[in-house]
């Protein structure tokens, strides 16, 4: 009896350490695992949704791709992890992600107070709202005494009483767990009014029947900087998603693509870019990468203007502008730190 | 054998004390684990830098509520809204367990009727509802059945109610001075009408001469109300529901997505309970039924009075773990957008403030204590229903 109690208590005594070790070296459990394990949504066009065969696309999915690409020199080593709005902070949390990039906005509460950490923004975002044509409805103003559809657990909910209580506008919420029922009692006309991100609008209306009879007002009412997530206090783990994402856009800058990038790194002779590329010195030594990590990247994933148009670009059934998505040279707010 | 008749018997030898002492190490180990287990997760949350305690239910919410039947707006705090959502998941589940009881003793006794439409069409019922998924009901009633009224510019107009997709509006009653009176008035009348019951009962058991109390005393209650409402004055005054640019407003409605779970919930339970009930009444014995009618006892009475109370003793114990099955069923109504505890609590709440052990265990907490007053309850009923020998 004795012994048995001894064995339960080394065994738990031991269990500890373990889950307090994991906590700090996400890079070596990714790596001697074999892929990296991406918390994304249950399906938002664009964004992150699978398709008949299984295969995951969309910007969020790409952040995790990239990740992979740096770390494995393939893309693919991605396992995915549908998680519904309320179950994202915990899987994160508690480790059974590695990464979380599901169309999450970044604020202050969630930096703080979460135990997470935010790493940079992938796509800058705004709440919208949606409404019939027929209703006549050209502003978000004119919205008083309207039933409201949303989805619960998210930073909608609140943006959505703040915007109204600021107006002193009246309405009546309706907040279903999940985004699909949330859409299903908008189509069913439980509602007048749908509210989430504008880009989740715009890939959510083109689910609906007739996405032609339903209009995005002009109103955006709230900042929604989205972004992959990571657990507070492993800055290697923290570093090498965030510059996954910095090169894509320095790439973009660079004029360096998917396509040519093979063709740069043996042929050009800009230092800056032979030094991204790992045709000079090891930059991927500070993150525990190779050389070419920032190459591999380039090469699976594409640069971030291939990504956006690939996924939510003017010419997918999501159809979003680059707008203030676009590099600061062009006028949009992607300015990232350089490579150096 | 031999060893017990030794008086050179150890301390541990005893198959007593031998217990006794495995007892104290199991409960020294269970302590140890569980003080473990405790230590180890806030250790583990300070490592993570995630905040702890229930301060939180101090802050301002900021969210809202659509089905609140106490005073709660955005600006209320979490402990409010908390409130809000318990008595949300209180109000179900009493309106719920009402409900199924009435259907399942309805449909109980209609399988057991003489006549075979009605024994066939209860048997329908009950075999299709108890095989479908609760959640898959739900969701039948919310976007199948629900939805399927016109929309709020087609309102069904009769009078001041109006019925769409968006639920029934109903004239809003809005007391007025005086409203104190009629309150007492009706308190005074259950009071007589109390006093009624137990003066027509305890004169029954000396005289044996029997009086209408129950009828009587409803009577009672009904007109005096009536009178007093009069004599003060009719304080009260209705606030009509009017046809607004987007919706109906003004005046009371009962939401689609209340009368969905609620439909679901207790006629998917009643479906158990009409089983339970007709179990319980098979259960009596058809001979009860026979001497009961040769003292001359018509077929009422001889329901009430001899195989009610007996089959009651097989019912009541099954029945309790309905009823608890139906508390823990209502959180299914987060998914269709009912304003309970789950939805609240460990949905926007926990997401907004992160608190995920602390809102978790404040649910946890709220349906064991649920479900064992109910228990607590049926324990008290079933114990007053059972055979008492004399």
């Amino acid at each position: 009896m004795k012994s048995n109690v001894g064995k339960i208590l080394t065994t738990a005594a031991v269990a500890a350490t373990i889950s307090t070790g994991a906590a700090a070296a996400t890079l070596d459990d990714v790596k001697a695992k074999g892929f990296v394990q991406c918390g994304v949504s249950q399906g938002v066009p664009g964004f992150s949704n699978a398709d008949d065969a299984g295969n995951w696309t969309g910007i969020d999915v790409d952040a995790c791709r990239a990740t992979a690409a740096a770390i494995f020199g393939d893309a693919q080593k991605v396992k995915f992890t549908p998680l519904s709005a309320k179950e994202r902070f915990t899987a994160l949390q508690s480790g059974e992600i590695d990464v979380l990039s599901r169309n999450t906005t970044w604020t202050y509460t969630r930096d703080t107070s979460l135990g997470l950490d935010f790493t940079t923004t992938n796509f800058y975002d705004g709440q919208g709202f949606m409404v019939r044509k027929d209703l006549g409805v050209s502003s978000a103003m004119e919205l008083d005494g309207a039933t409201v559809c949303t989805e619960q657990g998210t930073t909608t909910e609140l943006n959505m009483a703040d915007f109204f209580r600021k107006h002193q506008l009246s309405y009546v919420p309706v907040i279903v767990q999940k985004a699909d029922e949330a859409l299903a009692a908008y189509a069913s006309g439980r509602c007048d009014v749908f509210t989430t991100d504008k880009s989740g609008l715009a890939a959510h209306r083109s689910k609906l029947s007739d996405p032609a009879a339903h209009v995005i007002l002009p109103e955006t009412i709230s900042k929604e900087p989205l972004g992959p997530v990571v657990r507070h206090g492993d800055n290697q783990w923290k570093d090498i998603v965030t510059w996954a994402l910095f090169v894509q856009i320095n790439a973009e800058e660079m004029g360096i693509s998917s396509k040519n990038v093979a063709k740069i790194k043996s042929e050009s002779t800009d230092p800056g870019i032979r030094r991204l590329l790992g045709a000079e010195g090891n930059m991927g030594e500070a993150l525990g990468l190779n050389a070419d990590w920032a190459y591999n990247i380039i090469a699976e994933v594409g640069n971030y203007g291939e990504v956006f148009e690939r996924n939510v670009g003017p010419n997918t059934p999501v159809g979003l502008p680059r707008g203030v998505n676009n590099l600061w040279t062009e006028g949009g707010v992607l300015y990232a730190p350089p490579v150096r | 054998m031999s060893e017990k008749t030794t008086t050179n018997t150890s301390f541990l030898n005893d198959a007593g004390n031998r217990a006794m002492l495995f007892q104290a190490v199991l409960l020294i180990a269970v302590v140890a684990v569980g003080y473990y287990l405790f230590h180890n997760l806030q250790a583990n949350l300070e490592n993570q830098g995630i905040s702890t305690g229930f301060a939180f239910l101090n802050e301002p919410a900021g969210f809202p509520i659509l089905i609140h039947l106490i005073e709660y707006t955005e600006a209320n705090s979490y402990g409010r809204a908390f409130l809000v959502a318990l008595i949300n998941t209180i109000l179900i589940s009493l309106m719920g367990i009402i409900l199924a009881t009435v259907i399942g003793v309805v449909m109980g006794l209609a399988r057991l009727s003489q006549n075979w439409l009605v024994a066939r069409l209860a048997t329908v019922y009950i075999e299709t509802l108890r095989n479908i998924p609760l959640l898959l009901q739900m969701f039948f009633w919310y976007f199948a059945v629900l939805a399927t009224l016109p929309h709020p510019r087609d309102s069904i107009i009769f009078g001041d109610f109006f019925l769409n997709k968006r639920g029934i509006y109903s004239p809003e009653p809005i007391a007025q001075d005086g409203f104190g009176v009629v309150i007492f008035g009706f308190l005074a009348c259950v009071m007589a009408a109390i006093a009624l019951v137990v003066w027509a009962k305890k004169r029954q058991k000396q005289t044996g001469v029997w009086f209408p109390a129950y009828w009587t005393s409803l009577a009672i209650i009904i007109v005096g109300t009536v009178v007093f409402y009069f004599l003060a004055g009719s304080p009260v005054e209705f606030d009509a529901p009017t046809k607004s640019r987007f919706n109906v407003t003004g005046g009371m409605v009962l939401v689609p997505e209340f009368v969905a779970v609620l439909v679901a919930l207790s006629t998917y339970t009643g479906a158990f309970i009409a089983e339970i009930v007709r179990a319980g009444i098979l259960s009596v014995n058809w001979g009860q039924t026979e001497a009961s009618r040769s003292l001359g006892l018509p077929d009422g009475l001889t329901q009430r009075l001899i195989v009610l109370p007996q089959a009651l003793r097989v019912i009541i114990p099954p029945l309790t773990s309905q009823y608890l099955n139906l508390a823990k069923n209502s959180s299914l109504g987060a998914a269709i957008a009912y304003p309970e505890l789950v939805a609240v609590v460990m949905g926007t709440t926990l997401n907004q403030t992160g608190q995920a052990i602390e809102t978790i265990g404040l649910c946890m907490l709220v349906y064991g204590s649920l479900s064992l007053s109910i228990s607590v309850f049926m324990n008290w009923y079933n114990k007053k229903m059972s055979l008492i020998e004399r």
